[in-house]
This record gives structure tokens, C-alpha cells and sequence, in this order.
């Protein structure tokens, strides 16, 4: 045994006789340059729309004045009816997702409602991004729902409404690397 | 046909499966086969004449340096919406390239609304939700903090996603398998910026969100976020390509490419996943059962022939380098094996060193094409003891509506005339 492993071995025993056997490596240097952000800042900013609601704004809207926004803004892509055209179908299912070739639309396959809100607020209209208002973007959210079925045509949609719809594919997501 | 004509028996490549070479024994045999061919003589070869480069003075420098003209070819081939021109992809020529780097220029996009052209100076990075004090970073900052840097490949979840076609697509290697892409990331380790804003032990994901149109976010888990990922700055050198998320963008080790979310503005630390539109309605992965994979993060184990490869032709039976590209989310690639014979026989390519964890991994095996109808496999292992499954085994475990993470191996098939096509 050379001298540099008995050095090695009375370091472990050293260790093991301090209760500190793994030293703890050295913490990285870093600055600290972060700059605080005042709370009204943030708020005004957070798009986050979860699915208890939590980033939700104020305001609502109707079936009727969605469909009237979908016309003008979502149709192009979408279909007339939401049906899909260059983008996605958004409305229709008839293949069940069991099925080879499944729908995927709103109703058939989208677990929260409030992913509707989250996407289209910042999202869409894909030519002007987050210019719509926050009515505008419950009346769309409203007239989606409506025309898969999951509210009456009647319905005025708001925070506490879009939180509290249960999607019908809620339980049909299997988490395989979630924590 | 030198080298054939003049092996005699005793000294000639030996198959080791399909045609498929020994690797070793061809090394060995390399020597006496070159030797072969100086006693009999090459073909004549060609001078090329007096060369005008050889008498006028050249180019002047360049501030940027291009490639040669004569590989302007060499591109990435672009598939976008035709509504919308900011969406859709671009592939890596995959199979024009060699080695592990992907040029800046030719790096796989993705983008869900073009690509937005921003001011660094006007850019800030905010860190949210739930930590002791939101902090916000401007670039400046950020460049004075330690960084890290790491070779790795980002693929998109959807890349090769047409292997669940029922008919193999004809087209090149790249323009399937192309939405990935290798290179050397440097960054700020994301730990350092979490550790200064001081997260809530009860929190266990981080929202991050782009500043490109329509502001795209995506969920991923606290713990990765704190184990290796970086805020990426320079992609080989320098700083980000606007297409590759300038000035900022996040880096996930060996996670899908959704979540390496280019333009980096926000991280919302929080104890949920927001369940956003790409990480509910997209990237996940119908079963037949009707149920969905969600939050399948890993990229798997893979590999790739890229030559030969659909759209080449072996001009005469001879001897060919088979080359490819293996990489997998899980760590480093332990062993690519090469089939000539649609899998009946297989023959341990040569790997080049380093096999880097989550990154390309070159493989090469030496092949005597005999000129009769062949069909190339590569099927990579990594160090965790994931093999690439045969496209039947991924269906069969997955259906064909998953649409992301195809992962399987890939086939090409050799006609009698050389030509090389997509097969199952």
C-alpha cells in the first residue's frame, strides 16, 4: 500500500469518525442579479390559466357573441362549424377515441376547459396574438363548448362556470413521467 | 473491381451476416486488399486539368463565413403550414452530413408561429410563481452568471412520426428523421436561477413560456428542471440562432423538443402542470384502448443509417460505409448492431468515441454490397439496457395513433439496380 492511499483510507476514516462521510461540494459562485418584481407587475403579465381556475380574469361571454367572433376570426382555418379546414378539428367527433382512426376534437379528447381560455388568450387569433379581450375570449370558450355539446346555447360564461365544467375525456390521461 | 477480382479466397471481406462485415477481421484484411490494388494498378484517374484557381488570385475574407457554393444543396427542407407560414418544420439533411454536429444553419425547427425577431436588450427572463422573491434577468445579467456546456440532440416528439403510416414514405432519411438535431449548448444552469428566487418546497413543476406569437407554454417537472437543465445562450459557439430561440431558450437533457421552449420570458414554479394546449390536446399519445400517454418526456432509444440511405444508389457491387447516427434519452449509447439481412443476422457497428449521454453517437461498419437485393437495420442499445424495437413491437405495444415518439428501427431496402427506398 503506497502512502497516497493510506492518505485516502485515513480520510474515510476521519470521515466515517465525524459522521461526515461525503463532504458537501462547494456551493457555486454565482452573482445575484435577479431584480424584484413588484407583485401588480407579474399579475398584469401571468397568462397561466391552471385547471382549478387560478389565473382566470374577470369578465364573460355568450354563446352567441362566440359564435359571431369565431366567424370572424377562427373560421377560416377551422371550418365554418369548427370542423377542421388547414387546422385543427375542433368540433364534430363521431370516431370514438378507441377508434384506429379517433377524433380528437374539444369535446372527445381535451381534459380541461380551461385550456381553452390559457391557448386561445395567447394564442389566437394566430394573425394577431393577444389582442382579443377577456370577454372575447370567454364568448369563443363559450360558443367551442357549445358547439361540442357541454353547454346550452344559452349559457354566459365566466371564471367560476369554465373551472368548475368536468371534460368528458377528464380520466383519460395516463401520467407516465409526471411526478 | 480491382480489389474482387484480385482477392482470392482466403484473403476476401468476410460476411458476418448479410454481407455485413467483421469489423475486425476487415481491418486486419484492409492492409493486404490495399496492398492488392497498388501491384495491379488503379484505374487511370482523372487530373482535372489546369486549374484557373491555380492562377488568379482568390476571394477576399469574409465576416461570416458561407459554405461552398457547391453544397448550397446541403439545406434544411422545409414543411410549413400553408395557411400559416410561421407553422410547420424544417428537417435536418441528416443524411448529408456526417460526424455528430448540426451546423447552426441547418438545426431542425419547430415553430407554432414564426419567428419572432428580438431585441435582446428589450428581452427579460421573470422567475414566478411560487418562490421566496420574483426576480427578473436581463441579458446582461445572465451573461455573468456560470455557465455549462453540453453536447446534446433536441428531437422534436413528433419526429419520424410517418413510421406509423401503413406504407413506408419515400423520402430521404432527413426529411423523415430529420427533427433532430446535435449540438454543443452553453447556458446557465437553471438551479443557480431557482436557487436565488427561492423555491417552495411544496412546489414541483415549472410553466415555461416563449416570447414568440402566441406565447407557447409547457410544464416540466421541478426536479429536472433542478438536476440538468440550462438556459441555453450559445448553440456552438455562439450565441442562439433566432430560429433556435434567440436570446434565450430552455434546455432539457434528452427530453422531447416541445419543452426546450425557444424565447424563453417566463418560469411560473408551481405545484401543478398547467395542462396547456401542446401538453394536453398535443404531444400525447392515443393508445387503442382510448387512453393517453401524457407527460412522456424521454426520448427513446434510436438509430438511424443515414448512408446508404433512401434516394442513394450503390453505383456496383463493392465495398460501402455504412453510416449512421444513434442517440437516446435515457444516457450515453452502449452498442449499434447493423443488419444486411433484415434483421435475421446482426454485426456490432463501430461506435465514435466519446458516446456522450444524450447526444449523437456516429456508428460505421464496413458492408460488401454483392449486388444482390439487400435490407439495412441499425438497432441501438443504450446504457441503461433500452434496445430500439422493431416497428411491429412499437405498434403492437402502442397502436398507430400515438402519433409522437416513434422511435423504432428503420429499414431501407436495396434493389438488384442499387437504388435504395423506405421499407417495413
Amino acid at each position: 500500500m503506497d502512502w497516497f492511499r493510506i492518505l485516502i483510507k485515513s480520510a474515510a476514516l476521519t470521515a466515517l469518525l465525524t459522521g461526515c462521510a461525503t463532504p458537501l461540494p462547494p456551493l457555486i459562485e454565482a452573482p445575484k442579479l435577479g431584480m424584484p418584481v413588484a407583485a401588480d407587475t407579474l399579475t398584469a403579465q401571468m397568462l397561466n390559466v391552471f385547471p382549478d381556475g387560478r389565473g382566470l380574469p374577470s369578465g364573460q361571454g355568450s354563446v352567441a357573441e362566440g359564435a359571431r367572433l369565431f366567424a370572424r376570426h377562427c373560421a377560416g382555418c377551422h371550418g365554418k362549424d369548427g370542423r377542421g379546414g388547414t387546422a385543427e378539428e375542433l368540433t364534430g367527433a363521431s370516431r370514438p377515441l378507441d377508434h384506429s382512426a379517433a377524433d380528437k376534437t374539444i369535446g372527445s379528447y381535451w381534459p380541461y376547459a380551461t385550456t381553452l381560455f390559457d391557448f386561445i388568450r395567447r394564442a389566437k387569433p394566430m394573425g394577431a396574438p393577444g389582442t382579443l379581450s377577456a370577454d372575447e375570449v370567454y364568448a369563443l370558450s363559450a360558443w367551442l363548448l357549445h358547439a361540442n355539446g357541454l353547454i346550452t346555447a344559452d349559457t354566459m360564461l365566466d371564471a367560476a362556470r369554465l373551472a368548475a365544467l368536468r371534460m368528458p375525456n377528464r380520466d383519460g390521461f395516463l401520467w407516465i413521467e409526471a411526478p | 473491381m480491382t480489389r474482387r477480382t484480385n482477392s482470392s479466397p482466403d484473403t476476401a471481406p468476410v460476411d458476418a451476416g448479410g454481407g455485413a462485415l467483421d469489423r475486425r477481421r476487415f481491418l486486419k484484411r484492409g492492409a493486404a486488399l490495399a496492398g492488392a490494388t497498388t501491384v495491379t494498378g488503379p484505374r487511370a484517374a482523372q487530373t482535372g486539368g489546369d486549374l484557373p484557381w491555380l492562377h488568379v488570385p482568390g476571394q477576399p475574407f469574409s465576416a461570416y463565413g458561407q459554405p461552398s457554393q457547391h453544397e448550397r444543396y446541403t439545406a434544411r427542407r422545409i414543411g410549413a403550414n400553408r395557411a400559416v407560414a410561421g407553422n410547420g418544420v424544417s428537417f435536418t439533411p441528416l443524411e448529408d452530413l456526417e460526424g455528430t454536429i448540426t451546423p447552426n444553419g441547418l438545426h431542425f425547427e419547430r415553430h407554432h408561429n414564426g419567428v419572432p425577431q428580438i431585441d435582446p436588450a428589450r428581452h427579460r427572463l421573470i422567475v414566478h410563481g411560487r418562490v421566496r422573491q420574483p426576480l427578473s434577468f436581463d441579458m446582461k445579467s445572465l451573461l455573468r452568471y456560470p455557465m455549462r456546456s453540453q453536447l446534446l440532440f433536441i428531437e422534436c416528439g413528433g419526429n419520424s412520426n410517418a413510421g406509423w403510416h401503413t406504407e413506408p414514405i419515400q423520402r430521404p432519411a432527413g426529411s423523415v428523421h430529420g427533427l433532430v438535431s446535435c449540438a454543443e449548448w452553453t447556458g446557465v444552469p437553471l438551479s443557480i436561477l431557482l436557487d436565488e428566487a427561492g423555491v417552495d418546497p411544496e412546489a414541483s413543476w415549472v410553466i415555461a413560456e416563449g416570447a414568440d406569437a402566441g406565447a407557447m407554454n409547457m410544464s416540466i417537472p421541478l426536479g429536472k428542471m433542478l438536476d440538468d437543465c440550462l438556459i441555453g445562450l450559445y448553440q456552438n459557439g455562439e450565441r442562439l440562432r433566432p430560429e433556435n430561440g434567440y436570446p434565450m431558450r430552455l434546455i432539457v437533457p434528452g427530453w422531447e423538443g416541445v419543452l426546450h421552449v425557444k424565447w424563453l420570458q417566463r418560469l411560473e414554479v408551481a405545484d401543478r402542470p398547467v395542462m396547456s394546449r401542446n401538453e394536453t390536446s398535443k404531444y400525447t399519445e392515443l393508445l387503442p384502448s382510448g387512453k393517453a400517454r401524457q407527460f412522456t418526456f424521454t426520448m427513446g432509444c434510436k438509430s438511424l443509417i443515414t448512408s446508404p440511405s433512401h434516394g442513394q444508389t450503390l453505383r456496383q457491387p463493392d465495398v460501402y460505409q455504412i453510416s449512421g447516427l444513434a442517440w437516446s434519452g435515457h444516457g450515453r449509447i452502449a452498442r449499434v448492431e447493423v443488419s444486411a439481412d433484415n434483421g435475421r443476422h446482426w454485426t456490432d457497428a463501430a461506435l465514435q468515441s466519446p458516446a456522450l449521454p444524450h447526444c449523437f453517437t456516429r456508428f460505421r461498419l464496413p458492408w460488401r454490397w454483392d449486388g444482390k437485393p439487400a435490407v439495412l437495420k441499425s438497432r441501438a442499445t443504450d446504457e441503461a439496457g433500452n434496445v430500439q424495437p422493431e416497428r411491429a413491437a412499437l405498434i403492437a405495444e402502442r397502436g398507430r395513433a400515438g402519433y409522437f415518439h416513434y422511435h423504432a428501427i428503420v429499414a431501407w431496402a436495396i434493389e438488384d439496380d442499387g437504388l435504395v427506398s423506405h421499407t417495413y
